[in-house]
């Protein structure tokens, strides 16, 4: 079974195949036209029906998102964003039960320069989406990737929380909504007219500049899924929206899920395949197609007739051994056409998964990664397979004098530099290197792997390296008065 | 002998991308003495309209997995996927469910 080449001669019965002769498996009346996980069969109606319902049951039984709030699209004109929006579209526009109350905004995020598109192929697209958008109805943004290089810090910094939003106040909030719609209807957001930023041909350049000193093709999608991120949550915050909906099929999330495992992300998988993820604090991640298996979005999006737009990305047209993701995309489909529970299996795994109790506010700034907002997984435990790697590591690098690497001798300096901290200047005076800090320590073990991909870190947003020299420079200052501190969670806490 | 066939056939989901960018084709299969079946039609294709890169289309006898297959708007499954014979103004669609988003 764990063959390379993998031939299946007769031995394996292929179970009756449903034939469109008969009947459709809930209605029993019309013909069957859809084959959802291969024994239930649908006709076209109760396919819609099925569709329609199981996204509004997605987002009502996990009462996240509270009737009236403000919530963030995020549409890249695949089939699975623009399902969601469809579907967000249906059901905020009917009278019928269950109906949405939230209100919707979209954002596109134009990443034409990493793919190196022309400036017309990039026009072109915008405009066929920009039509999809109006014909919704619903504010739209478009923001072309280049837009990240201007980003401020505050956005890689976890804001707090709002005040809890918990379970049993959203039956509360529903009903004092709907009696509170008895007296004025919902004003629906007005379309305003944005018009699309105007894009520099120079931060085009420095943004092919950063992708492109990435080597491998998988520390490139990575940084451009991680800067892509970052673009969103600084749009919801900027726009003023507390929900960002993202749409991930269960197929997708099933690739990514053992892509993360191969690449190190183990300890946030929950949060990376889950349905709410909130490692932002203020915006909260929402994936409400998750239930949804790519093959069922495809046919819906094809007898319904909802526009998407293709658009090619970084791994479009590439061989199946290009990056990581690709390769596990192609083990996960060829598995799922002779093995068809392999996708819901897998997903199935990922819904288990839960963050261990660590409650968000709590935590220190420091503890959480730089680049993925996650928290750090790398508390160097003795006899762990990190700690193995690190020793590994240094012992490659090791040079023959036996001199370590250069470390920030911030003892020595700053301290004898009178009152002033380590704040004073750019970087710490003592080490040579002060333009490009040394991120590894603030980044988790995933996000350590995409910089060693890169031949360096200079390229990187000006937002990303200022708040390195930030954390590093408190971690230092940290380091320095540690022996005046008094340790953490001690009783009492008085001065 | 089996008269000639007209078949309109779609492509989407980024399918596309490997047919010049063409969405629609209308084909004429030429008569031959068998009826055609969807694995003749998938090797005609690959001859006559594929412009690039065939891995990304054809796997074998059948589609690379992760094409979904739609004759007439029914999922080609329940029609019997390889075996089915094509009929007469078929709408045949492969959509590409990899490139999603």
């Amino acid at each position: 079974m764990c063959q390379v080449v993998e031939e299946y001669p007769d031995q394996l019965e292929r179970a009756d195949l449903p034939s469109v002769s008969k009947k459709c498996g809930k209605c029993k009346e019309a013909s069957t036209a859809v084959v959802i996980r291969t024994a239930d069969t649908y006709c076209r109606g109760c396919f819609k029906e099925y569709f329609v319902h199981k996204f509004r049951a997605t987002l009502g039984k996990n009462r996240i998102i509270f009737p009236g709030e403000k919530v963030l699209l995020a549409v890249s004109g695949g089939p699975s964003s623009c399902a969601m929006l469809n579907q967000v579209q249906e059901g905020l526009n009917q009278n019928a039960h269950k109906k949405l109350r939230f209100l919707p905004g979209i954002i596109y995020i134009d990443e034409g320069c990493a793919v190196n598109q022309t400036v017309e192929e990039r026009q072109r697209k915008v405009s066929e989406l920009q039509a999809v958008f109006k014909a919704a109805g619903f504010p739209f943004h478009i923001m072309p990737l280049e837009q990240v290089l201007d980003l401020p810090n505050s956005v890689v910094v976890a804001a707090p929380s709002p005040s809890e939003q918990l379970a049993s106040t959203y039956k509360a909030a529903v009903d004092h909504f709907i009696q509170a719609k008895r007296s004025n209807d919902l004003t629906a957001q007005d379309q305003e007219e944005t018009s699309v930023p105007y894009v520099q041909e120079s931060h085009t350049q420095r943004l092919q500049q950063l992708i492109g000193s990435a080597k491998t093709l998988t520390a490139r999608e990575d940084l451009l899924n991680t800067l892509k991120q970052h673009l969103l949550v600084h749009i919801a915050r900027s726009k003023g929206y507390s929900k960002l909906m993202l749409g991930d099929n269960c197929t997708r999330l099933a690739v990514k899920l053992l892509t993360s495992i191969s690449l190190g992300r183990g300890a946030q998988l929950a949060q990376d395949t889950g349905f709410s993820d909130s490692r932002y604090g203020d915006i909260i991640v929402v994936r409400p197609m998750r239930d949804y298996s790519a093959n069922e979005i495809a046919s819906y999006n094809h007898m319904f007739n909802v526009p998407c737009v293709v658009i090619p990305s970084l791994n479009t047209k590439t061989p199946d051994r290009a990056s990581v993701h690709c390769l596990t995309e192609s083990f996960v489909t060829k598995l799922q056409v002779d093995f068809p529970s392999t996708v819901s299996t897998i997903y199935r795994t990922s819904e288990k998964l839960q963050t261990a109790g660590r409650s968000s506010i709590s935590t220190n700034l420091c503890d959480r990664c730089l680049l993925c907002m996650c928290t750090m997984d790398t508390a160097v435990e003795k006899a762990s397979a990190f700690q193995a790697t690190q020793v590994s590591t240094q012992l490659s690098q090791a040079k023959p004098t036996g001199s370590p690497e250069q470390p920030t001798a911030s003892g020595q300096c700053c301290s004898g530099a009178g009152t002033e901290g380590c704040g004073s200047g750019v970087g710490c005076c003592s080490s040579a290197s002060v333009k490009t800090p040394d991120l590894k320590s603030l980044l988790c073990y995933s996000c350590q792997l995409t910089i060693k991909d890169m031949l360096s870190v200079e390229h990187l947003p000006a937002y990303i390296l200022s708040e390195a020299q930030r954390r590093l420079r408190r971690f230092r200052m940290r380091e320095d008065i540690s022996e005046f501190l008094l340790d953490d969670g001690d009783e009492g806490g008085d001065v | 002998m089996a008269a000639p066939i007209a078949i309109h056939l779609e492509f989407g989901g980024g399918a596309e991308l490997l047919f010049e960018g063409l969405k629609e084709h209308r084909v004429t299969l030429p008569s031959q003495l068998e009826p055609w079946d969807m694995k003749q039609l998938l090797v005609w294709i690959q001859r006559n309209l594929l412009k690039e890169r065939p891995e990304l289309f054809v796997q074998g006898d059948s589609v690379r997995p992760g094409i979904l297959v739609l004759i007439n708007d029914a999922d080609w499954e329940l029609m019997g996927e390889l075996e089915y014979q094509l009929q007469d103004q078929d709408n045949i669609v492969f959509i590409s469910t990899l490139h999603g988003g």
